[in-house]
């Protein structure tokens, strides 16, 4: 009872702060700029001599961008909004109301993690469908199995929001930013190293794209989501976010999964043993 | 020699040797009280002397690094308990993005209070702490005052057994003061047991029932407010007529006696003796024109136990 209550009251915050207004607001820039880029790529089309085939195969390459946008803009936005949520309340005092409430402390920090795990949910849901729809009804193309991307997107948002909330049952709101972006950048520059390795056979930077991905496997999730929606065309773009050349396998997936459920046990006894 | 814990029912909060030590800080050192069930509880001491990490591990937001402390006869920090304590903490800080009913309504739900009772008791807590007009106001607009009073409401929503109070009366003027007083006492008459942290002794004085004064953590002395014991009556005589032996011939009563001109500032330990020494002072030949007994003010005793160099 006391659990959801928490849950709900996150939600609450998230729209009294114009946080999801804003979030949304954002999400609607973001459509009208896709869908007119969309457009324009189609009235492009009736002017040029470009075959049918690679039309579609460069609008699908565009979904990817777009899908991409998606994935940047729900990993940041996962951060940005729940960075203040452990740590603030810990350091202004305000848990202490809650805290000496009678609820367990880890259903405080299990009700505000669910609560935005509603939210981040409706997010992704919202944004992937409007991508997913507006690529189809301007630019006629459907991702392959949009389903399976758009749950990596949540899974990676949900680890993300999870290594947040870890750490700041630790650290300030500002260093648990710096850390958790500086982490989230870790990845995307091991990711992109790792697409690199096409030239070279048994590169080792295959090996650093892994470790970068072991330490925070945020940008795994999105490579793996990528080759699941992409074309085979836009999967053979070299150096891009959505290049098939190393794909994160499903083993890494299932590495991202159990981390997410490590840090979030990490949070919880961290959070129940430390002095408010 | 320690003496064993009372789990007997009459009391509310009982520690002994509590200690806390954050790193290598001793912040309490050595805590041992108790406190009696429906008293108001003074919780007296200098700035850094442990009265806010006490409080905190007697509410379980701080774990102690040594002795015991049970309140309502459970150890410290037991989560079912906290349905019976109420808290304000000390600079009330509280999501501000939502308004004076609905913060007293989730604080209601978290301790339990089913929806029903709360469609009634809102409206109620907040007209006690003054507030009515302001009910549907978010709190990013209230005055540091109205945060103090909706955060008294917000620890007495669920009528608890006990309620911690830390420097309630911070931030609120004269006729605030005098409300959280009146609420304080009608708690007592409700049966509830408060314990009270503040640094205004005046209001402590005729607030509470039992004073402790702590320092690094650890309790100096205790004080019955009730009996109106103190260690010392000061008197102030002026008077004409003063000789040096007539100032000699009162320490069979005094502890004290100094003269400056026509005042006479004297202290003794009983007011039985006070006519006794009126009487030594007019048989002597003094003319006296004022006889003053004066109660040691807390606080004046603050400042004697605690020493004059140890600001609040």
């Amino acid at each position: 009872m006391a659990f959801w209550t928490i849950a709900g009251m996150t939600f609450r915050e998230a729209a009294r702060k114009k946080i999801l207004w804003t979030a949304l607001i954002a999400g609607l820039g973001f459509f009208v700029v896709f869908g007119m880029g969309l457009h324009y790529q189609m009235a492009d089309f009736t002017r040029g001599s470009i075959p049918p085939f690679l039309q579609y195969q460069i609008v699908s390459g565009m979904l990817m961008i777009g899908l991409y946008t998606v994935d940047l803009l729900a990993v940041v936005m996962t951060i940005l909004t729940s960075v203040d949520t452990i740590s603030g309340e810990i350091d202004s005092g305000t848990i202490q109301a809650i805290a000496t409430k009678p609820i367990a402390r880890w259903q405080v920090l299990l009700g505000k993690w669910t609560g935005f795990i509603g939210m981040l949910a409706i997010y992704v849901a919202l944004m992937f469908s409007g991508t997913i729809a507006e690529a189809h009804w301007i630019g006629g193309v459907v991702p392959q199995n949009p389903v399976t991307g758009a749950l990596l997107v949540f899974l990676e948002c949900v680890l993300a929001l999870t290594v947040t909330f870890m750490f700041g049952t630790w650290f300030s709101t500002l260093t648990n930013g710096v850390i958790v972006l500086g982490l989230h950048g870790l990845a995307f520059l091991g990711g992109w190293l790792e697409q690199m390795s096409g030239f070279v056979e048994g590169s080792r930077l295959v090996t650093l794209g892994i470790v970068s991905s072991l330490v925070m496997p945020t940008e795994a999730i999105w490579r793996r989501a990528a080759f699941e929606m992409e074309s085979p065309l836009a999967g053979s773009l070299q150096f891009s976010p959505f290049a098939d050349i190393s794909v994160p396998s499903v083993a890494m997936i299932g590495y991202a999964g159990v981390f997410m459920i490590g840090a979030l046990a990490v949070a919880i006894y961290h959070f129940q043993k430390r002095d408010l | 020699m320690e003496r064993p814990l009372d789990h007997s029912n009459h009391c509310a909060i009982q520690t002994q040797n509590l200690r806390k030590v954050f790193k290598s800080k001793v912040a309490v050192g050595n805590l041992s009280l108790s406190v009696r069930r429906g008293e108001i509880f003074g919780f007296l001491g200098p700035n850094g002397a442990g009265k806010s990490t006490s409080i905190k591990m007697l509410l379980g937001l701080v774990k102690p690094s040594g002795g015991e402390a049970y309140v309502l006869n459970v150890p410290a920090g037991d989560v079912e308990i906290r349905r019976k304590i109420g808290f304000l903490p000390e600079d009330f800080r509280f999501y501000h993005w939502l308004t004076a009913a609905e913060l007293l309504a989730l604080h209601g739900r978290l301790s339990g209070v089913p929806a029903a009772t709360l469609r009634e008791r809102v409206p109620a807590y907040i007209d006690l702490v003054g507030l009515t007009p302001h009910r549907d106001k978010r709190l990013q607009a209230f005055s540091k005052g109205m945060l103090q009073r909706i955060g008294l409401a917000q620890a007495l929503i669920h009528e608890p057994e006990l309620i911690f109070l830390d420097e309630p009366t911070s931030g609120l003027d004269p006729m605030g003061r005098r409300l959280v007083r009146d609420i304080i006492r009608a708690q007592r008459e409700r049966g509830a047991t408060v314990f009270l942290n503040s640094h205004i002794l005046s209001e402590i004085e005729i607030t509470c029932d039992q004073v402790v004064f702590i320092r690094d953590g650890e309790v100096v002395t205790s004080r019955d407010l009730r009996t109106a014991q103190t260690e010392e009556i000061r008197v102030v005589v002026r008077a004409r007529n003063l000789t040096p032996e007539m100032i000699a011939g009162l320490a069979t009563w005094t502890t004290s006696a100094v003269v400056e001109d026509e005042l006479l500032t004297l202290a003794t330990l009983s007011q039985d003796v006070l006519p006794d020494i009126l009487r030594h002072l007019v048989a002597a030949g003094a003319d006296v024109y004022q006889f003053t007994p004066q109660k040691l003010s807390l606080e004046d005793l603050f400042m004697k136990i605690m020493g004059e160099d140890r600001g609040l």
